[in-house]
């Protein structure tokens, strides 16, 4: 099992400035728009992250956070509640993470949005409304203020003041222990795989017959 | 903790093992992949030296980008066309059954998946695709996944994940004159909200659900996810074996489904399960249902007021008040006489052949008001046929629609079919989120299928009831 995890960083901390993002239900429509998902790869989609809220029809910049200079170093993003409602597209969190952010604090995200963010080792910890509303504000005053997320002791820290906050156990233990990339992990098991195939009723071809085929 | 229900049998059949961190590793019966989410998964496997463990239990097809016009190749649209090849590549290299365009079997992978009869009662189901939660209509386990998720799946057939919590949602009553199955489910999640089903897996059950047909409920199981909850699944009963028992895949295999019966009997939820959580809706109180907002827990029955921002929850005030400036509509007013542009009639909420039945009889010599271009996309290649041969065709191009080939179109606006500046399209799709439709100033009002029919006649939202005298299918 050491073998399969052995390249996986664990993030059981990540440091930097923070950027807000305001507003419930914020969808992956929103957050990249499906036109930008014409590709065969994720290369490059940072630029795109936010596309329609940051920019016109002419493609003139309008007001938000993403165009703000002073949060172009920001790596925390601190959004509201059922951030990354919609749909599955990992292209969402890979933009957010191409465009630079490590890790988002919220007071809620989307399921599928959330596992996307752990298969990339984002960690997405939550916090209650007055607890975000406090830091999106102090963000806002203080862009290159410095926020610490310590994944493993559940605990964000800012300005002198540290709030406790949730992170899923199975997200936490996976960030934190670097198993967050489950594919070597998962085929390191691969007899109990086809142990639970072959009790299927409906599987028809057993793992015997798919080697034979080969 | 919920016990005993389809959830919690069908998730203990396909656990392989609990990974070191709590989650469970889970085998995958069905991979559904499409083009757009899969390529860079495929990508990660061959950086990896991995190969695809179980061809014979993935199935592709193209739906997202394909074009629902001419679908010449090339494609007139080069990154089109460059998808298309990168998926052909992919499943030719790998062995993996490719329902494409050439062989008549290609369409939305939610609607082509229970059509060849390969979702079934008792699989675990995964697609790079949120709306795979349709598949639970069969009494399957099904979930959309993002592509490091189908990486894993291509890899391994399993997936890592946490059980949810079961919440049974028990829908009561005979559904009312013009009322279906997409009402019911606006109604869930105006009422439970669409951040309510996080964390969760919906049971539907109740006199409402056991009287739809397949396409009823899986209308309902589509739009778990815009509930926020990422499955949603119906036992399965004789309904569901009438479907399946018609289907390619037990047409050639019939023994193999009185081989499968008694499992499908097994994992049904039993009359003691136990649920985290249970909510009662009484179906024969629902009107047609349409949305005014940009989220589609934000909807109203057709002769309801629009709510005031301050009159919602605190955290669906902002919601409101910008959904209400998108859609440029003011507390009080009701959606009926909403003037609209465009009406799409399609998706894989709505494009089966029952859906095009119902709405093709609402338009059946009347014809499409002027300056609204109305649109009938069906949800695969085999629907549409079966509606050409039925007449279907003829009466919505009598009628003044578009009749195009199958595919996701303008329910998210990635091939041709796009909104255009700040139209109105009434849709039988599932998301009214800005942007959705091709055009970030374009506004989406969402409705059963007979609505999109009755709004394309008389060019603004309408209540299809007053339009004409119409049975409840």
């Amino acid at each position: 099992m050491t073998d399969a995890t052995e390249d996986i960083p664990s993030v059981d901390y990540v440091e930097g400035s923070g950027v807000p993002i305001r507003g419930n239900d914020i969808d992956t429509d929103q957050i990249i728009p499906a036109r930008f998902m014409k590709v065969v790869t994720f290369d490059g989609l940072g630029e795109f992250a936010f596309f329609d809220l940051r920019f016109d029809d002419d493609d003139n910049q309008k007001d938000h956070p993403f165009n703000e200079e002073r949060f172009q170093d920001a790596n925390v993003l601190v959004v509201n509640d059922n951030f990354g409602c919609g749909s599955s597209r990992e292209h969402a969190p890979q933009a957010l993470m191409r465009w630079g952010i490590d890790a988002i604090i919220g007071e809620g995200f989307a399921e599928i949005f959330a596992g996307n963010c752990l298969a990339l080792g984002i960690p997405t910890v939550t916090a209650d409304h007055e607890t975000i509303d406090a830091l999106q504000q102090w963000v806002d005053d203080t862009p290159d203020g410095d926020i610490e997320v310590d994944v493993a002791a559940e605990t964000v820290s800012y300005g002198g003041n540290e709030i406790g906050v949730s992170v899923d156990s199975a997200q936490r233990q996976a960030l934190v222990e670097g198993i967050w990339d489950t594919t070597a992990l998962m085929k390191s098991n691969e007899n109990a795989i086809a142990e639970t195939a072959d009790s299927l009723p409906y599987v028809d071809q057993t793992r015997d017959e798919i080697r034979s085929d080969d | 903790m919920s016990q005993n229900t389809l959830y919690d049998k069908v998730w203990d059949r396909h656990k392989v093992t609990t990974l070191p961190n709590g989650q469970d590793q889970l085998f995958v019966g069905l991979h559904l992949i499409h083009e757009v989410t899969s390529p860079q998964a495929f990508g990660m496997l061959k950086e990896r030296g991995l190969e695809v463990a179980r061809p014979d239990l993935t199935h592709a097809t193209v739906d997202h980008i394909v074009p629902t016009g001419n679908q010449d190749r090339p494609y007139a649209e080069d990154a089109a066309e460059n998808m298309m090849v990168e998926l052909e590549e992919n499943v030719r290299d790998a062995g993996i059954q490719f329902s494409d365009p050439t062989t008549g079997d290609q369409g939305i992978v939610h609607v082509i998946g229970p059509e060849q009869g390969i979702t079934q009662p008792g699989k675990t189901i995964v697609c790079g695709d949120s709306h795979t939660s349709t598949h639970g209509a069969f009494g399957a386990l099904a979930f959309g996944i993002g592509t490091s998720q189908i990486r894993d799946v291509l890899a391994t057939q399993t997936i890592a994940m946490e059980k949810a919590k079961v919440r049974k949602i028990q829908v009561d009553g005979e559904l009312g004159r013009g009322v279906e199955a997409k009402d019911i489910i606006l109604e869930i999640i105006r009422r439970l909200g669409t951040e309510g089903g996080v964390g969760y897996v919906y049971e539907y059950a109740g006199e409402a659900i056991e009287n739809l047909g397949m396409e009823g409920r899986m209308s309902i199981c589509n739009m778990s996810i815009e509930g926020g909850a990422r499955a949603g699944y119906v036992n399965p009963d004789e309904t569901t074996y009438e479907w399946l028992e018609a289907t390619d895949y037990f047409q050639e295999r019939p023994e193999k489904f009185d081989e499968l019966k008694p499992y499908w009997e097994s994992i049904r939820s039993d009359d003691d399960a136990e649920y985290d959580d249970v909510v009662h809706i009484d179906a024969s109180e629902l009107d047609p249902v349409v949305t005014w907002g940009t989220t589609p827990g934000q909807g109203i029955g057709i002769h309801d007021p629009i709510p005031a921002p301050e009159d919602l929850a605190d955290g669906k005030q902002d919601t409101a008040r910008r959904a209400q400036e998108h859609m440029r509509v003011e507390p009080g007013e009701t959606m009926e006489g909403y003037d609209i542009d465009v009406a799409f009639l399609g998706s894989c909420t709505n494009a089966r052949l029952p859906d095009l039945r119902r709405a093709a009889r609402i338009v059946e010599g009347r014809e499409v008001a002027d300056d609204v271009r109305a649109m009938v996309v069906p949800g695969s290649q085999r629907v549409q046929q079966a509606a050409k041969e039925e007449g279907l065709k003829d009466t919505f191009e009598e009628a003044g629609f578009d009749w195009r080939n199958a595919g996701c179109s303008m329910c998210l606006g990635m091939n041709e079919d796009q909104l255009e500046g700040d139209e109105a399209c009434a849709s039988s799709s599932n998301r009214n989120f800005v942007g959705r439709q091709g055009s970030k100033d374009g506004r989406t009002v969402l409705m059963n299928p007979r609505m999109v029919a009755a709004a394309a006649i008389a060019g603004e939202v309408s209540d299809v009831r007053e339009l004409e005298e119409v049975q409840t299918a």
